[in-house]
């Protein structure tokens, strides 16, 4: 969520009243938005820099008012005097802006690109000259700047835009030029939007020449200019261009569950900047969409500012007379019995991640990565986020080993979703649901791992035997299973797991100090 | 105590002794008590193969009251008989003796003495014999004797059905520790539930008794259609990029989308339809077959609304689903790259915003939350969208809940969803009101291998709707 500040009085000057903090703060919320903080230049500088830094500087109140993404139009009021990006959210810029004394300049103006040793200029702020690579190092500890720096960095060509004296405006999206910085004398203001989003640019800049038209002599009223494209075509910005929608009242009133006059509606839509007014049979409102209000693109916006006037918490709260039967998903259904039984047979149920290491589900377990058929995921910040489990087993085993001065026996289990590629689905991996269990003692105790197994099976009516759809434990061999002491367990006809003592290794890979011996089956067959 | 002066006598006597000490025997001879040599026996025992102990239980007898005067006085029934003279006593006379009552009918028994009913002024009792032995009295007196165990079993028990022996257990006269009251019992050796699992059960609960059907969620792997294009999430959005959403390598990409619904999508991203301007940007399928790690389980939710839409006719649904769902955002103490989200769907003609807060009411009043406010909120997918807040008394300020919305027309007409029908949804986190439930600070603590597992252990039943523990009162620094 982008971040304005707004200067308090300023913005009470254009509000027509004043509030105190609770007021405003209430009347953020009816309208969506956040009062952040309620702060002054000087405490924020002090906060940054130190009180040393801060004497001297504004204490006049600003606001910190947090805005919805899509709400474009409610974003400056007075916060973009320096010029620069728009958009804060995640560090992403899509538009850039930049405002610049007119008078100091002269047009037309250029907007193209060169290489990075051959741009220099004084940028805003500094006392001298810089090219842009020179820039770049500078800014990389500039806590405002170096977010933006990878946008151009590694680009061959940066963007850069010229007046026809040669004198550079800005070098988008990082900084303006000093040349034409705003000052207290500044009587003309020339604004330029740049960005990766054509359609965004355009609307941003509608925005921004609107919110500064208000303060002109000559108030709502702008220069436009005209742009043209390397392919000689050519356009007038801003294009500033209203337009007319048609919206029923009975619709809005049908949609919130309101019973508003088409009249009272036409209020409603105008005290949220989009100036309405019945006509035609008296059901129809036509409303007029300033050029700000690119966010509105279907009458579900409308309906939703009709609803917001009206209040959200004026709203009647009715039920739906919607009849349904409720249903299990067979699978959650089975887990839950299942979930029960396991903690009455006295083990502890625990809840580990999807995601981990390549060593957790190969190396640690004896396997090469590349047979496991794991899910990987691109550009991982950590390894702790490399590939989606494919067994339960070592968040189990990492559990013990972060539990290690717990009374003895531990007897641990979980039943979650693991991760398998398959081309056979429509996005290539699959889940399959899985139970677990590891005990963790003095002693091994395969018995007990193995009793376990016998009682789950009871409880999933299998019988023993390896016909009529029982079950049977065969022996097997594994590099994660101490040879000799491991077996898979064939049920209904499929092989649904394996149990058995683990292998020293894998005791040592997991950081644990004891014996162990774990079971894991995926319970899908049972269904 | 096994090297101590009492353990040392025992041993000594035990040595010098053929065929084993009785303890009470001992105890009795060394002048001391009982349990002193009970625990110098048991601590020589401790170092095993030292000494035998058998553990014998004796019965001591004694005699009541009663049974104390019939050893001086002699039995009812034989005063009964000295009391009779040659020529009898009339009955009505020998009933008004002190033993006539109690001591006739045994007497009678005993064949000692007989009624002769006819005689001439009232029943008259004669001996029959011309002497007896007081058996009573003499067991009487042999138990006195400290001899009882010489007496038989069914002779004791007699007795003692008479009131006239007691058995008296070697408990009786001794002193017992007191118990400690204060003292924690020994829990039972039980399984544990995970606590933010727990609270899951309790939300299917909630669900399922409003009537909502769990959806399908068993996939962690979605592509982006599915995730962001199908929801109307336009492909430049930010949390499509690479900082919050985890992206695959491997499987990297789709293999099948249903291409007649994706042309549909595309459209109305890049030209519009269905009543919107759409967002007027180049929509690339590449983009939407990229996998991902899926953002929400709202695409669970999409396929669900798709799979519905192909049924013909509309029958209206109530959706719900929990499960996992992963970002790739700052981690801090109450924030993890998987966490669990909580999903509600209602589709049904002319649902209004009015009918997702009478829901959203009814749902959280289910939760003990009674108190609800409603704010504007943004969505890429609901317009309108709402933040659910409740008042907090703990904090005293309202919080957020929740988060809800109406699905956009343009992600429900291309599914083929009929116009009139409106799909209301909310969402939350598992994890927040867990963490609250179980003033837990920490998500780590929570959930993850480093959970501690003694909270696991001592975690209460989640109830969701009772009233939160006062906190405890702080203590006098």
């Amino acid at each position: 969520m982008p971040t304005v500040s707004v200067k308090r009085d300023l913005l009470f000057q254009a509000l027509g009243r004043t509030y105190t903090d609770e007021e405003f703060d209430e009347l953020c919320f009816e309208f969506g938005l956040e009062l952040d903080e309620i702060t002054s230049e000087k405490e924020i500088i002090s906060k940054e820099q130190g009180t040393v830094k801060a004497a001297g500087a504004s204490d006049v109140v600003l606001y910190k008012i947090d805005v919805p993404a899509n709400r474009y139009d409610l974003l400056c009021l007075e916060g973009l005097v320096r010029g620069l990006q728009v958009f804060k959210e995640r560090k992403r810029a899509l538009v850039a802006i930049g405002t610049h004394d007119l008078d100091t300049l002269s047009g037309p103006f250029t907007y193209t690109a060169k290489r990075p040793s051959d741009i220099k200029f004084k940028p805003l702020n500094k006392t001298k000259e810089y090219t842009a690579c020179e820039l770049m190092n500078i800014y990389k500890t500039d806590n405002h700047l170096k977010h933006y720096l990878h946008i151009i960095e590694n680009k061959p060509l940066y963007p850069v835009i010229y007046d026809s004296n040669g004198v550079i405006l800005s070098m988008p999206p990082i900084i303006n030029g000093d040349h034409s910085r705003i000052t207290v004398n500044t009587r003309n203001i020339f604004i330029e939007c740049t960005g990766t989003d054509f359609t965004k640019a355009k609307i941003v800049l509608d925005i921004i020449v609107t919110m500064f038209s208000e303060y002109c002599e000559n108030q709502f009223t702008v220069e436009a200019a005209e742009v043209v494209f390397p392919n000689g075509k050519s356009s007038t910005f801003p294009e500033l261009a209203y337009r007319k929608e048609m919206v029923r009242a009975d619709l809005i009133n049908k949609k919130v569950g309101i019973r508003e006059t088409p009249e009272n509606l036409a209020k409603l839509l105008t005290r949220m900047y989009l100036k309405s007014e019945v006509i035609g049979d008296g059901n129809q409102i036509e409303i007029e969409i300033p050029p700000t209000r690119a966010d509105i693109i279907h009458a579900c916006d409308i309906v939703e500012d009709a609803a917001i006037a009206y209040g959200y918490n004026n709203i009647q709260m009715t039920l739906p007379k919607t009849y349904t039967i409720a249903n299990q998903f067979p699978l959650n259904k089975l887990t839950e019995l299942l979930r029960y039984d396991m903690a009455a047979a006295g083990f502890t149920e625990v809840l580990t991640f999807a995601l981990c290491s390549q060593e957790d589900i190969a190396d640690k377990l004896g396997l090469d990565i590349s047979a496991t058929k794991a899910v990987h995921i691109s550009n991982p910040k950590t390894a702790e986020f490399q590939v989606a489990r494919t067994t339960l087993l070592p968040g189990l085993l990492k559990t013990i080993a972060a539990n290690r001065k717990m009374p003895l026996p531990l007897k641990l289990f979980e039943i979650s979703d693991i991760v398998i590629k398959d081309s056979d689905t429509d996005v290539g991996a699959k889940n399959y649901r899985h139970l677990c269990a590891v005990y963790y003692n003095k002693n091994p105790g395969f018995e007990i791992i193995h009793g376990l197994l016998d009682r789950i099976m009871q409880l999933l009516d299998v019988p023993p035997g390896e016909d009529k759809g029982g079950y049977v434990i065969k022996a097997s061999e594994g590099p994660a299973f101490f040879p000799g002491r491991c077996a898979e367990i064939f049920a209904r006809g499929q092989s649904v797991g394996k149990l058995g003592v683990l292998h020293p290794d894998v005791i040592t890979k997991f950081e644990l100090t004891m014996p162990c011996s774990s079971l894991e089956i995926n319970i899908g067959p049972f269904l | 105590m096994a090297d101590g002066p009492v353990a040392e006598l025992l041993l000594r006597r035990l040595e010098a002794s053929d065929g084993g000490l009785d303890s009470a025997e001992l105890a009795a001879e060394l002048g001391m008590e009982h349990q002193a040599v009970v625990g110098a026996v048991k601590s020589l025992q401790a170092l095993g193969e030292i000494i035998e102990a058998e553990l014998r239980s004796t019965k001591r007898w004694e005699l009541t009251a009663e049974g104390e005067e019939i050893a001086r006085e002699g039995s009812h029934e034989a005063r009964v008989f000295r009391s009779i003279p040659l020529e009898g006593l009339a009955q009505s006379e020998l009933m008004r003796l002190p033993s006539g009552k109690v001591g006739f009918s045994k007497a009678m028994s005993n064949k000692w003495i007989r009624v002769d009913k006819s005689a001439a002024d009232g029943p008259r009792v004669f001996r029959v014999v011309d002497s007896m032995e007081d058996e009573v009295q003499r067991r009487l007196q042999l138990a006195q004797g400290g001899q009882a165990e010489k007496l038989g079993e069914k002779e004791r028990s007699e007795l003692r059905k008479r009131k006239l022996l007691a058995e008296v257990g070697s408990w009786r006269d001794r002193p017992f520790k007191p118990y400690n009251f204060l003292a924690h019992g020994v829990l039972p050796d039980s399984g544990h539930l995970h606590p933010l699992l727990k609270v899951r059960s309790q939300f299917r609960q909630i669900f399922l008794e409003m009537g909502f059907t769990e959806m399908p969620t068993d996939n962690f792997i979605e592509s982006s259609f599915w995730n962001f294009d199908a929801l109307f999430q336009p492909q430049q959005h930010p949390a499509r990029d690479q900082h919050d959403t985890f992206f695959l390598r491997d499987p990297a990409e789709a293999l099948q989308l249903p291409m007649d619904y994706v042309q549909r999508v595309k459209r109305t991203h890049s030209q519009g339809g269905y009543g919107s301007q759409g967002y007027k940007y180049t929509w690339k399928l590449d983009e939407a077959r990229k996998n991902l790690l899926r953002t929400h389980t709202t695409s669970a939710s999409a396929r669900a609304l798709y799979r519905l839409a192909q049924k013909k006719p509309f029958t209206p649904v109530k959706y719900f689903s929990i499960d996992r769902v992963f970002r790739n955002e700052t981690l801090d103490a109450t924030h993890l790259a998987e966490f669990h989200q909580i999903e509600g769907v209602v589709a049904d003609h002319g649902l209004t915003l009015g009918h997702l807060m009478g829901v959203l009411r009814e749902f959280f009043t289910k939760l003990g939350i009674t108190q609800l406010r409603f704010k504007p909120a943004y969505n890429p997918y609901t317009e309108p969208s709402m933040e659910v807040f409740s008042y907090h008394q703990g904090l005293k300020k309202w919080v957020e809940v929740g988060n809800s919305g109406v699905f956009r027309p343009e992600m429900l007409l291309p599914m083929g969803l009929p116009e009139n029908v409106s799909v209301i949804a909310w969402g939350l986190s598992l994890e927040r009101p867990t963490m609250i439930k179980y003033g837990i600070n920490n998500i780590r603590d929570l959930v993850g291998h480093k959970v501690n597992l003694q909270m696991v252990y001592d975690s209460p039943l989640c109830r969701l709707d009772a009233e939160p523990r006062p906190p405890p009162t702080q203590e006098a620094a």
